[in-house]
């Protein structure tokens, strides 16, 4: 116990960064994967197998690869591409959970039936209007238990970062052990780690409680 | 009044609607009745815009019209789907308003005491915070009824209403038909029910199928 609470400033400091790391990607993710998610629907071609090789490429290797490819990767290719620890990892996950949510979204529009389309059409509303007052908000409510899953995922995809030598709360972890000489440290990592995830799952809940007012 | 002047329609080379012409008076009440696949939804669907026409006019009060710009054709063709589509994440209420405010952009005030009146109207006063899963088939039908009417239509269009339907409920769809053509509107009613068309029509079309 005392080695915990001896620890525990150094851990929490750490938790910092990976709090930062988690809420720059979900800022910035989520909004482009509706994004990529809506234009991935598009009827044109190129864009459409674009966006296809985007996520297939994105999904089918690791996050820590990409992590690689844009930390010690680019600046070998120039020296203009050397960007520091915290933007490399932050640009990495983005480009990772984009793809993630992308592909989520574009599940969701494509679950809402066609007769939701022509319904809107028919009363002259608007493809922006449709896709805003119709579309958008069942779509919502239809990826909230997917996107949730990939939220809980990137909390614990926040510990890859150690690898370029972010300090993290793994990395506060990893100090503390050596230092310390016990497995205590790691215990903390587990509840911060159990106590974050825990946290997310709870706001997840509610906000999908929130969508049960219809069916 | 509607006229639909050598309207023809073909999928991928195979003739559906060939020739068809239509002359309907105000308040009249017209039933397409034929055999599946004969192409009755495919007319109900070029009439109101949801699919082209390979060749045809649709001419309503003297005017032609293109059912297709419904942005611009505002209000002039409503529709009651097989299936209603209302959109189940807003209130009965709420699926009303939604086309007045956004389309023609009228008051939000003054579209809810029409949307009110159309709902009472219709037997759903009481129903108007209620979400569409809350509602029994016939409800739901006259929901879908009263959206398109609170566009004040000038043709009112329905995709078989006794499909969805207990038997029993089949009257009184009929009657709400009915009702709605007291009041002057002109309905054109397709379903494969001959004795339900001949009980609401003041003229009955068939669509045989083209072979
Ligand atoms: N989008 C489409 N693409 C190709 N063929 C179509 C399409 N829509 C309808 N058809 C064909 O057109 C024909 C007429 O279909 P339609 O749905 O209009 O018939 P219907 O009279 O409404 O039949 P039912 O009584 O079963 O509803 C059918 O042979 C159908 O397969
Ligand atoms: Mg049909």
């Amino acid at each position: 116990m005392e080695i915990a609470i001896k620890v525990l400033p150094a851990l929490l400091e750490g938790t910092k960064t990976t709090l930062l790391l988690f809420g720059l990607t979900l800022i910035l993710s989520l909004p482009l994967g509706l994004f990529v998610g809506v234009v991935s629907t598009t009827k044109i071609q190129p864009i459409k197998a674009l966006i296809h090789l985007y996520i297939w490429v994105i999904r089918g290797t690791p996050l820590l690869l990409q992590i690689f490819f844009i930390f010690y990767g680019l600046p070998v290719l120039s020296e203009q591409f050397v960007i520091d620890r915290m933007p490399s990892v932050v640009i990495a996950f983005v480009i990772n959970y984009t793809a993630y949510f992308a592909e989520i979204f574009r599940g969701g529009i494509q679950s809402i039936s066609k007769g939701q389309y022509e319904g809107a059409k028919v009363l002259g509303l608007s493809k922006w209007q449709t896709a805003r007052k119709i579309v958008i908000p069942q779509v919502v409510k239809t990826v909230m238990p997917s996107i949730g899953n990939e939220i809980i995922t990137l909390v614990k995809d926040t510990s890859l970062v150690y690898v370029v030598g972010l300090s993290d709360l793994m990395k506060a972890g990893r100090i503390a052990l050596q230092r310390e000489l016990n497995i205590i440290p790691l215990v903390v990592v587990a509840v911060i780690y159990l106590a974050l995830t825990g946290i997310v799952t709870i706001v997840l809940k509610v906000i999908e409680k929130r969508f049960n007012y219809y069916k | 009044m509607i006229q639909i002047k050598n309207l023809s329609k073909a999928f991928s080379g195979k003739k559906i609607l060939d020739n068809m012409n239509i002359s309907l008076e105000k308040g009249q009440v017209l039933s397409i009745v034929g055999p599946s696949g004969g192409g009755k939804t495919t007319l109900l669907r070029c009439i109101s815009g949801l699919e082209t026409m390979d060749s045809g006019e649709i001419w309503i009060d003297e005017q032609q019209v293109d059912p297709t710009k419904h942005q611009e054709a505002t209000s002039q063709i409503g529709v009651v789907f097989q299936e209603f589509n209302l959109f189940p994440h807003l209130t009965v209420l709420e699926n009303l308003m939604l086309a007045p405010t956004l389309v023609t952009k009228k008051a939000k005030e003054d579209v809810e005491i029409t949307a009110n009146q159309i709902l009472a109207k219709l037997g759903l006063k009481g129903k108007e915070k209620q979400y569409p899963f809350e509602l029994s088939g016939g409800q739901k039908q006259r929901v879908a009824i009263a959206r398109a009417l609170v566009m004040h239509p000038k043709v009112l269009c329905y995709d078989e209403p006794t499909s969805a339907l207990d038997p029993d409920l089949r009257d009184s769809i009929a009657k709400t038909i009915l009702e709605l053509k007291d009041e002057g509107m002109t309905q054109i009613v397709v379903t494969h029910d001959h004795e339900f068309a001949k009980k609401i029509a003041d003229q009955l079309i068939e669509v045989a199928s083209i072979q």
